[in-house]
């Protein structure tokens, strides 16, 4: 059976808005007075869940009710946008702050790795770095010493451990401190996006640490936007969403719904000059009902409607057509099609249908971008406005088990024999 | 009685976890358990104290001792001659020197330790250890210095009792570490709680540096206790490093008055200013990186 090792109850944290230090003192005696009358704290009230544009309530919850265990042994991926929460979990957990409502129960020793070179003292040497952010990060003297070679050697910066580490290039420094915190042995370990840094060599080898790490049974907490790290290390996701936990489940599961939050919410992105600019656009099946699903060898329209804001003599129209990590995949241009859009008089609405034949991309979620201009410039164009699936069917592909999703598109094939 | 106690830690950690943390501590709930597991980290930061200080000076160590030799020459000349205070008949520069060299060791630690979490908030708030770990190194470290310079000071006087003046260190020279825990005892209490109250109202700061250096002057410094007119003397007498430092000069120097129930207030006073001092410390270390 596994053993829950950290279990959050109703974990909330709330913060003040705006600059503390003004007003606090009579938002301190509101409080003491509440309480000294046996009434509710007045300011846990006016909270509002945790949206960075709101202005609106001086206080606001980074985290709400968030519940969660985690057994021995995981690797859990955290992921959300910016301001999701994902970094007061961390620190809650990590003893930085404590929580404002709830509990946090924890079990064997946790160590946490929110930055790298915590303490790190510009005029001390390397090898003093060395003990006094082991230290700092819970090692005693001894475990220190007796992990000293390892340190440097996993480091790569031995030339120089006795000079100041204030002389060292910023790589240099990056990697010793990486290297203190990757010897460290607790129970629980809790990495913030540290990962980031340093060159693409040093990101494999802490990438490689970690997975040893974990593969030993420890318990790793690891936040990070990088999705593609995040796959590799850990088996376990948790999506938050404005300080509550949207979702938990196996780590690609989560990273794909991630990836679905980011554009489902993300406004569109729009460029150009807006001489003529898109109205309506859509994605339809070949009798015009509109899809958002079609399948691997199908046809599909896409009709866009346009007004022109002036006169326009001739135009353009293209469809990017992206997969879900942003690479760009299809692309169609009226051109090739001998299809000409020109002469449209001002404030004239034109409806331009297109259809794709044979779509032969490789099964997984699209996005159409689509685009308006001429040899002069961009008139509108729409970033990743129509998002579709490709399923795999049994059009182009019979094969009875699933589509090699390494491969990017799907080429028909006849087979002989001689 | 064995139930009783597995029970009791059944309450405190159920399920066997190791920790259990909570919106609110009680507020006795004072881990020294866990500072002195962490004594190496205390002692790594009094070493990076004292290498940082001195890397890239020429005098290095030394600077310990020009700093309170030119505060000394200075009282001499501004108090001793300008000002012509009486030293109750001992050499000007002893006088001076021995009451400096006590309260700079108090003032550095009430200063130093008064700036524990603003100071620190970058290393705070990304990593746990216990907070007191910094304010207690850096009385630790501080004490460094006040060895370096209390012997200075012994050369000092026992130059001048070879050139025969009317100084006579005596065997109350034996309270000397215990006034040194006092003026560090004194010193981390209220440098922990101005501390604790900084990270919220910063007005403090501003106040505890000139406040220090006036303090001085309620203090028997640049002047003997016996030069106090009457109606002054409780109020001196009230400053608890009065009894502090001029127990240490009597010893020292061999004029004074010593009175053992001072000397008694100021022991109290410092175990109850402690004792005050951790508990709010330990309040606020909690949740101050919401705050500083």
């Amino acid at each position: 059976m596994p053993n829950v090792v950290i279990k959050l109850e109703n974990v909330s944290k709330q913060y003040r808005l705006g600059n503390v230090g003004t007003g606090t003192l009579s938002h301190d005696l509101n409080r003491f007075f509440a309480k000294a009358m046996g009434k509710e704290d007045p300011t846990m009230k006016v909270g509002v869940s945790n949206r960075l544009d709101t202005v609106d309530g001086r206080y606001v919850w980074a985290l709400k009710d968030v519940n969660l265990e985690i057994c021995d042994g995981e690797v859990l991926g955290i992921v959300g946008k910016n301001g999701a929460g994902k970094s007061t979990l961390l620190k809650l957990m990590s003893r930085v702050t404590s929580p404002s409502v709830g509990e946090i129960k924890i079990k064997g020793r946790i160590a946490s790795l929110l930055e790298v070179g915590t303490g790190f003292h510009p005029e001390l040497t390397g090898k003093e770095n060395i003990y006094l952010n082991g230290a700092i990060l819970g090692m005693t003297k001894k475990e220190i010493s007796s992990k000293f070679d390892e340190i440097v050697e996993f480091s790569g910066v031995k030339k120089y451990v006795d000079t100041p580490v204030k002389r060292y290039s910023s790589g240099m420094y990056v990697r010793l401190a990486f290297a203190v915190a990757a010897h460290l042995e607790p129970e629980i370990l809790i990495v913030d996006e540290v990962l980031a840094v340093g060159d693409a060599e040093f990101q494999k080898k802490a990438i490689g640490k970690m997975q040893s790490v974990s593969r030993s049974g420890r318990t790793v907490l690891f936040v990070s936007h990088n999705l593609t790290a995040v796959e590799q290390l850990c088996t376990k996701g948790i999506l938050m969403q404005n300080g509550m936990l949207k979702m938990e489940g196996k780590v690609h599961d989560i990273t794909s719904a991630y990836k679905q939050m980011s554009v489902d919410e993300n406004e569109l992105r729009r460029s150009g000059t807006r001489v003529i600019e898109f109205l309506e656009y859509n994605m339809a099946d070949i009798t015009g009902k509109k899809i958002d699903e079609v399948f691997l060898g199908d046809n599909f329209m896409v009709s866009a409607t346009a007004k022109a804001n002036e006169k326009i003599d001739f135009c353009d129209m293209t469809l990017d057509i992206r997969n879900d990590a942003n690479e760009f995949i299809g692309h169609i241009n009226n051109a090739d099609d001998c299809f000409e859009i020109k002469n449209i008089a001002k404030s004239d609405t034109m409806s331009v249908a297109v259809m794709v034949r044979n779509i032969c991309f490789a099964p997984g979620t699209y996005y159409i971008s689509l685009w308006l201009g001429n040899s002069y410039g961009t008139f509108d164009y729409i970033e990743n406005c129509i998002r579709f699936t490709i399923k795999q069917g049994d059009k182009f592909i019979r094969r009875p088990y699933p589509f090699d999703k390494r491969a990017k598109t799907v080429l028909q094939s006849t087979w002989s024999f001689k | 009685m064995n139930t009783l106690k597995t029970d009791e830690q059944h309450n405190i950690l159920p399920d066997e976890w190791t920790m259990i943390l909570r919106p609110k501590r009680n507020l006795l709930d004072i881990n020294l358990h866990e500072l002195w597991q962490y004594r190496d980290l205390i002692m790594l930061f009094v070493q990076r104290d004292f290498v940082s200080k001195f890397k890239q000076t020429i005098l290095g160590p030394l600077w310990f001792i020009i700093q309170p030799l030119l505060t000394t020459i200075m009282f001499t000349i501004i108090f001793g001659n300008i000002a012509g205070i009486s030293t109750n008949g001992i050499p000007k520069m002893l006088f001076y020197m021995s009451g400096i060299v006590g309260w700079t060791y108090f003032s550095t630690c009430l200063n130093d330790t008064s700036q524990t979490f603003i100071k620190n908030a970058s290393i705070f708030g990304k990593v746990y250890f216990p907070r007191l770990a910094l304010p207690i190194s850096v009385v630790i470290s501080n004490l460094v210095s006040f060895i370096i310079q209390f012997v200075f000071l012994c050369m000092f006087l026992a130059y001048f009792m070879i050139k025969g003046s009317d100084v006579s260190p005596n065997i109350m020279v034996l309270w000397i570490p215990f006034l040194v825990v006092l003026m560090a005892g004194l010193g981390l209490g209220f440098g922990i709680i101005i501390s604790s109250l900084t990270t919220k109202y910063r007005d403090l700061a501003h106040l505890v540096t000139f406040g220090v250096s006036l303090w001085m002057y309620a203090t028997p410094i640049i002047y003997p206790l016996s030069e106090i007119p009457e109606k002054y003397q409780m109020l001196v007498l009230a400053n608890p490093m009065t009894p502090v430092v001029e127990t240490f000069k009597t010893a020292l120097l061999g004029v004074g008055q010593i009175n053992y129930l001072h000397i008694l207030y100021s022991f109290v006073f410092t175990v109850v200013l402690l004792a005050i001092g951790v508990v709010i410390f330990n309040k606020v270390e909690k949740t101050f990186m919401d705050t500083v």
